[in-house]
């Protein structure tokens, strides 16, 4: 069974390197073998479950060594797999929800023609994600965390003639190189400390450590994730991210590789539990983010940007319930795998849209597609009703456990915690709604498409003709059953989970678990909890159900506006960091030209002019050096002389 | 000599004859000093310096030196000037002889650094507490010469196989230096006459001197058609010397003589044509 | 008279042989002032010889005087050769190490 495990990571990777140098000849067949090692990936996935679902819980974790990858003595890295409970977790969503999307991009991606190269991308992302999360020591972790980076720029600007995508890839690999930088150097502070980085070894000398070093490594991962993550303060990537095709939203910027943060911090959990510090900026980042991310996508006109704001929001709950301890780490997995499915089939969805809609993005062109999409609408509302955590569906179930631990967490914190987490389920349920009701329900506010030369945001491959008014249609059964398939999830997942608490029962030996007592029932919790959502609701009802949406966005509170620059993200990194930058650097330019270049040139200009001088001395006649030997020994004379004297 | 010398050997001061002696012949050994510097000719100068080294090998004598002031007159006046005196022969007089200063400021500076050089030595030995002489006569009572040799051969015998040494590394250099060996072959007079045509020089031999009835002499230029004298036509040696005649003048002076003497024959001199004006006042 | 007269004496003829070497170009006459310049030398340690009443000043001169010697020859050997090349005996035509 061990010998599987490589077997997960090399089918894509495989499938990732025939499509990427396979060339044009594997056009026709390529997203068909990508989608087929994706599959066979699950399957070995499932097959690999079903082997550990037997055994008894103490003895479900295996390894697999592939080889020593730098042998080298003091400093041993292999190349070595662990599957346990949490990876496996990871495995099947990752390779569930990727081989869904798959499906989904042979439909969706049909009229690109370089459709096997994005099929080459992908599985080359399901490869380094794998490899991230079955890795058993934090060099091969990271391996898969550059490796995901490099899939998500590749497909980010896969569109690559659109300067914003292009521009967009960029920034998300800026940024996630920030995060990259807080990883390398957590592993390396790991090196130091404890001689190794294997989970293992690592893990388990936390007790011998000072708090300090761990909350500097804490912090150090905690930063990784934030760049992985897209939380505050290094979210801004993930708005951006949206340029690249829809597909690659739903897999990597809202199911999988944007949770590889919250794998991390869970992994860690023992180095966490061991610095409360670290933990509390943990939580921290996670409560600001959770309601940044509400915040942006209450603003949002475009449907993915609106939906990303979701997932940062999302993202932030897990990180929020990862920041717990052990009263938080299962949720926040849990949380992590519900989301993966509604998120994944909310994406899905607006993909679908955007496909029926001639690729248009704002939400005020939209309006009542509700009868034009059936099985659209019914997936992704049932995709909304998980996420707004509607009573019974999967949302529910984990973002509710994450609120009660959150209480649970006790003291003022807990209260402020908790609060935050309610005021975002409020929140979520606002946008969420909104966005419903603005592409489902409404008055048809389509618009003719844009002139393509004005507007050179549309996807290519897909005939637009300008001026021409869009038909919306449902989408093709390979588009529509992966959203079906992701639907079921969200519906039944929570509740599939919960009952019995068998997650808990599941994630237990990996990650630890502890009961939170939270100052009110939980009951009291998950009463409040339904009635923020309502409340939620029902504002948006008012706002944008009752009253007809403006085709035009009216210009909005100061918040609005705000939220709809991204709450001022970019201007915020524009002014301190990109000017402040510029600043530095134009004067460390002006101190490098005038002080350095100014000694150096100032040094060879003198010597230069003097040596002009005394070159005239140079007249090359004997005699005259002569003189000067003659002078100079009588100099030396009276110099004697005058010592004796002396 | 050997009476100074024996006074010298005798006593740790000076006789009066020797200071007498040091008064007259050092003048003369400074006059020769400043006549080698500033005699023109550079065999004046040489002449002026063997001189000098004949009134210093007498100072050697005075001194006790025997062994030395013989070898200053045999080796140094005897060989060495000799020497000089054939370079000088050799390379001939040349446009170096000159006393005009070249270089700018140079002889105003050499002047000043020698002399405060001269100070500063003069007061070196005047500071000096130089009072006491012991004299030779202890160090010479065994012979000058043999008394040098056992030093030479026991304390200095390292430096003076060094010498030697040097010597015969010395005569090896001077040959190597003057010694030329042909590396290629003689040119033909062929092959030169076509260099000269093929280079666009002075084609044809060198124009001789100025010959003419009255004056003869290879000292004069000739004259190029346009009555300039050419310098061409004058040996180098008299150029440099500026040893050359300048007879351009000389036919027109020997025409005007001409003609004087045609009208004086002829009686139509001024004064015969002031006798016929007085003829014609009469 | 006091001996130390030949001191000042050998000063003498040495400042006037530097002056020389300074002042004159033809290099034959540089050459001779810088004998002028040993003898003066010589001269000096001969009459140190006295002063200290031993032989060791004599010495110095003899092997000064075998040196010189030396240098005569291999200085009038490159004056020869420069002559040769350059028809100068001039110490300022071989400036070559102007720029």
């Amino acid at each position: 069974m061990e010998n599987l495990i490589a077997l997960l990571v090399a089918a894509p990777l495989l499938g990732a390197a025939v499509l990427l140098c396979g060339g044009r000849r594997l056009d026709a067949v390529g997203h068909w073998l990508g989608t087929a090692l994706a599959a066979a990936s699950f399957v070995i996935g499932v097959v690999l479950f079903a082997d550990m679902a037997g055994k008894d819980a103490e003895h479900r974790e295996i390894g697999q060594h592939l080889f020593s990858w730098i042998p080298v003595e003091g400093f041993q890295a292999d190349v070595a797999f662990q599957l346990d409970q949490l990876s496996m977790t990871f495995v099947l969503l990752i390779t569930g929800v990727g081989s869904l999307i798959h499906v989904y991009s042979i439909g969706y991606m049909e009229h690109d023609e370089r459709r096997r190269r994005f099929f080459g991308y992908l599985n080359l992302f399901l490869a380094a994600m794998l490899l991230l999360v079955l890795a058993d020591n934090y060099l091969l972790l990271y391996v898969g965390w550059e490796g995901v980076g490099l899939a998500s720029y590749l497909l980010i600007g896969f569109w690559q003639h659109k300067p914003s995508a292009a521009t967009a890839a960029k920034k998300a690999f800026l940024v996630n190189r920030v995060g990259d930088m807080g990883l390398s150097i957590a592993i390396m502070l790991m090196f130091t400390t404890f001689g190794t980085f294997a989970f293992g070894p690592v893990l388990e000398s936390t007790g011998e450590t000072s708090e300090g070093m761990l909350t500097a490594i804490g912090l150090m991962l905690l930063l990784a994730a934030c760049g992985k993550s897209a939380q505050v303060p290094l979210q801004s990537w993930l708005g951006d991210a949206m340029e690249g095709p829809t597909p690659v939203s739903a897999l990597i910027h809202a199911a999988t590789m944007v949770t590889a943060g919250v794998y991390l911090i869970v992994r860690s959990g023992e180095i966490f539990n061991a610095a409360p510090d670290a933990q509390l900026a943990v939580t921290v980042v996670g409560a600001v983010t959770l309601l940044f991310g509400a915040i942006v996508g209450c603003a949002k006109d475009d449907i993915k940007k609106a939906l990303a704001g979701s997932t940062m929001s999302q993202i932030g709950y897990m990180i929020l319930a990862a920041g717990l301890g052990p009263i938080g780490y299962v949720f926040a997995i849990m949380h992590l795998v519900t989301h993966g499915f509604f998120k994944a089939g909310l994406f899905l969805g607006a993909g679908s849209v955007m496909h029926g809609m001639n690729d248009e993005v704002d939400m005020r062109k939209y309006g009542g597609l509700r009868k034009y999409m059936p099985v659209t609408f019914v997936t992704f509302g049932l995709g909304y009703l998980a996420i707004i955590g509607f009573p019974g569906l999967s949302g529910f179930f984990s973002k509710d456990k994450i609120i009660e631990a959150a209480f649970a967490k006790g003291g003022t914190e807990g209260w402020i915690l908790g609060g935050v987490a309610l005021l975002g389920a409020a929140i979520t349920a606002f946008y969420m709604t909104r966005v419903m009701l603005m592409t489902f329900f409404g008055e048809e506010r389509w618009q003719p498409a844009p002139d393509p030369d004005k507007a050179p945001s549309v996807e290519p491959g897909i005939e637009v003709h300008p001026g021409e008014m869009p038909h919306p249609h449902e989408s093709p059964k390979v588009m529509t059953i992966p959203m079906i398939v992701l639907a079921v999830g969200s519906v039944f997942g929570g509740a599939f989970f919960s009952i019995g608490d068998r997650f808990i029962h599941w994630l237990e030996p990996v990650t630890d678990h502890a009961h939170g007592h939270p100052p009110i029932s939980a009951l009291a919790v998950t009463m409040s909890t339904v009635a923020v959502m309502v409340i939620g609701v029902g504002l948006a009802w008012l706002q944008y159900g009752r009253r007809p949406v403006p085709v035009v966005a009216p210009r909005g509170s100061l918040l609005t506006r705000a939220a709809r620059r991204d709450l001022l993200q970019d201007d915020f990194n524009h002014v301190v960091l990109v000017r402040g930058g510029e600043h530095l650097t134009r004067s460390l330019v002006y101190v490098d030209h005038t002080l350095v270049d100014g000694v150096v040139n100032g040094t060879a200009a003198t010597m230069g002019g003097l040596s002009g001088r005394l070159r005239r001395i140079q007249n090359g006649y004997a005699r005259s050096y002569a003189v000067s030997m003659f002078g100079g020994a009588a100099i030396l004379i009276a110099a004697t002389l005058l010592m004796r004297a002396v | 000599m050997t009476q100074f010398a024996a006074a010298a050997t005798l006593s740790a001061g000076t006789s009066t004859g020797e200071a007498f002696q040091f008064w007259v012949l050092g003048t003369i050994a400074v006059l020769g000093a400043l006549g080698t510097v500033f005699m023109k000719k550079t065999v004046h100068s040489a002449l002026s310096l063997a001189g000098t080294m004949i009134i210093l090998a007498v100072f050697y004598l005075a001194n006790g030196a025997y062994f030395l002031g013989v070898v200053q007159i045999i080796v140094y006046t005897g060989a060495i000037m000799m020497l000089f005196l054939f370079v000088v022969m050799l390379v001939g007089v040349t446009a170096a002889d000159s006393l005009k200063e070249t270089i700018k400021g140079q002889r105003w500076l050499a002047l000043l650094c020698g002399l405060g050089f001269g100070i500063l030595l003069v007061a070196g030995i005047g500071n000096a507490a130089l009072t006491e002489f012991d004299g030779l006569a202890q160090a010479n009572a065994g012979g000058n010469v043999e008394g040098l040799a056992a030093l030479i051969f026991t304390d200095y015998v390292f430096a003076f196989e060094l010498t030697g040494a040097l010597l015969i590394t010395a005569a090896v250099g001077a040959m190597v230096l003057t010694h030329r060996e042909r590396t290629e072959r003689a040119k033909t007079q062929r092959e030169l006459a076509e260099q000269r045509v093929r280079e666009g020089k002075h084609l044809p031999p060198l124009p001789a001197p100025g010959v003419y009835a009255r004056h003869n002499a290879v000292d004069i230029a000739g004259l190029l058609p346009d009555g300039t004298p050419s310098e061409l036509t004058v040996n180098k040696t008299l150029r440099d010397r500026g040893q050359i005649r300048d007879v351009s003048a000389q036919a027109l002076n020997d025409l005007k003589a001409l003609e004087r003497r045609a009208e004086d024959r002829l009686e139509r001199t001024n004064s015969g044509s002031n006798g016929k004006n007085g003829e014609a006042s009469k | 008279m006091n001996p130390v007269n030949y001191l000042y004496l050998a000063a003498l003829l040495f400042t006037i042989g530097a002056t020389g070497v300074l002042i004159r170009r033809n290099a034959i006459v540089v050459f001779m002032c810088v004998e002028l310049m040993l003898n003066a030398c010589n001269l000096a340690l001969v009459a140190f010889s006295r002063m200290h009443g031993n032989l060791d000043g004599q010495i110095i001169a003899f092997f000064t005087m075998v040196v010189a010697a030396a240098e005569v020859v291999v200085g009038l050997a490159i004056i020869v050769s420069l002559f040769r090349s350059r028809h100068s005996a001039s110490v300022d035509d071989a400036s070559l190490m102007k720029l």
